[in-house]
């Protein structure tokens, strides 16, 4: 197989680990918003903590996207 | 339309504005260096000035340097407590550093000096030695036991060990690749879009102009998301290292 092919396609499955990523993060602002409407009052304490649980889940599809770059571009 | 295609990863290059080699390492001022000369010259600009009336009452200046000092003092309070009152000033430059370095990134034709690994790297590999040298200081070999969780039956001990050593020693990796893939994820998406605007012309190109601009304020966003995240993750290393606590 050619090189640049098979560097596009390593490229596209590395894509994949997204899917992990969308379903950790709906899980996250899914809680949020289920313990934000039973305790409305303690909601903005949390909120520090969603927005550091956001950036660590987003963290992980960034590693995937920068695996797929090293993969397409060296 | 154009007749050599630009990549969207060329405004990561780095331009020497001033050559300087010192034996066989490369010291010269790059527009790299002229962006952190910039972020250092805004912070001072805001705290030195900001403070400079020490009204009671503050006006709008005032009011930001206090605002940009209470947020990280309540930040140091709440995860570290009283023993991180010292190390204050180290996160609270880490913090406006970060924070101004991703801001100037947004500005047009101005260089994001934290979307290169190596300046997001020193970064955390500085936090990292400092969080460890300090808590071997504080605790001498007893730091040790930070790697032994209470409660974990001593059968469990070899597995469970190489395990936290490994992810204690992934720490600064993912410090530094978190921040400096979302700088460059980004600054590379802003640009592929607004190339398609070009591209698009007058006719369709109201509609990636949209986008643009929603991805401008959510990269704004995405610019003090990821400073708070570094201060606080480097708030909670110390907090671990200070209290030797999970």
């Amino acid at each position: 197989m050619d090189l640049a092919a098979a560097k596009m396609i390593g490229a596209g499955i590395a894509t994949l680990a997204l899917a992990g990523v969308g379903i950790g993060l709906g899980n996250i602002f899914g809680s949020f918003l289920g313990a934000a409407l039973r305790n409305p009052t303690a909601a903005p304490k949390l909120f520090g903590n969603l927005l550091l649980g956001f950036a660590l889940t987003e963290a992980v599809a960034l590693f995937a996207l920068v695996i797929a770059f090293l993969i397409l571009f060296t | 339309m154009a007749a050599e295609s630009h990549s969207p990863l060329e405004q990561f290059t780095i331009k020497r504005h001033f050559h300087l080699d010192m034996g066989s390492v490369d010291a010269s001022f790059t527009n790299s260096s002229v962006s952190m000369v910039i972020v250092v010259i805004l912070i001072s600009a805001l705290m030195i000035w900001g403070m400079s009336r020490r009204a009671l009452v503050p006006g709008r200046l005032q009011s930001t340097a206090e605002l940009a000092y209470e947020f990280i003092a309540g930040m140091v309070q709440e995860n570290i407590g009283a023993k991180g009152k010292k190390y204050f000033p180290f996160i609270f430059s880490l913090f406006m550093f970060i924070l101004f370095s991703n801001m100037l990134g947004m500005v047009p034709y101005q260089f994001t000096a934290t979307s290169h690994i190596i300046v997001t790297f020193a970064m955390a590999l500085f936090v990292f030695v400092g969080v460890t040298l300090i808590g071997l200081a504080r605790h001498g070999l007893h730091f040790f036991s930070y790697f032994l969780p209470p409660g974990v039956p001593m059968w469990l001990a070899p597995l469970i060990v190489p395990i936290e050593v490994l992810s204690y020693l992934s720490r600064p990796i993912s410090l530094s690749l978190r921040l400096f893939a979302n700088m460059l994820a980004g600054h590379t998406m802003m640009k592929v879009f607004a190339g398609f605007v070009v591209a698009l012309g007058f006719v369709a190109g109201w509609a990636p102009l949209l986008f643009v601009v929603a991805l401008t304020g959510l990269e704004i966003l995405i610019a003090f998301l990821q400073a708070y995240v570094f201060t606080i993750l480097t708030c909670l290393y110390l907090s671990d290292a200070i209290h030797l606590e999970h």
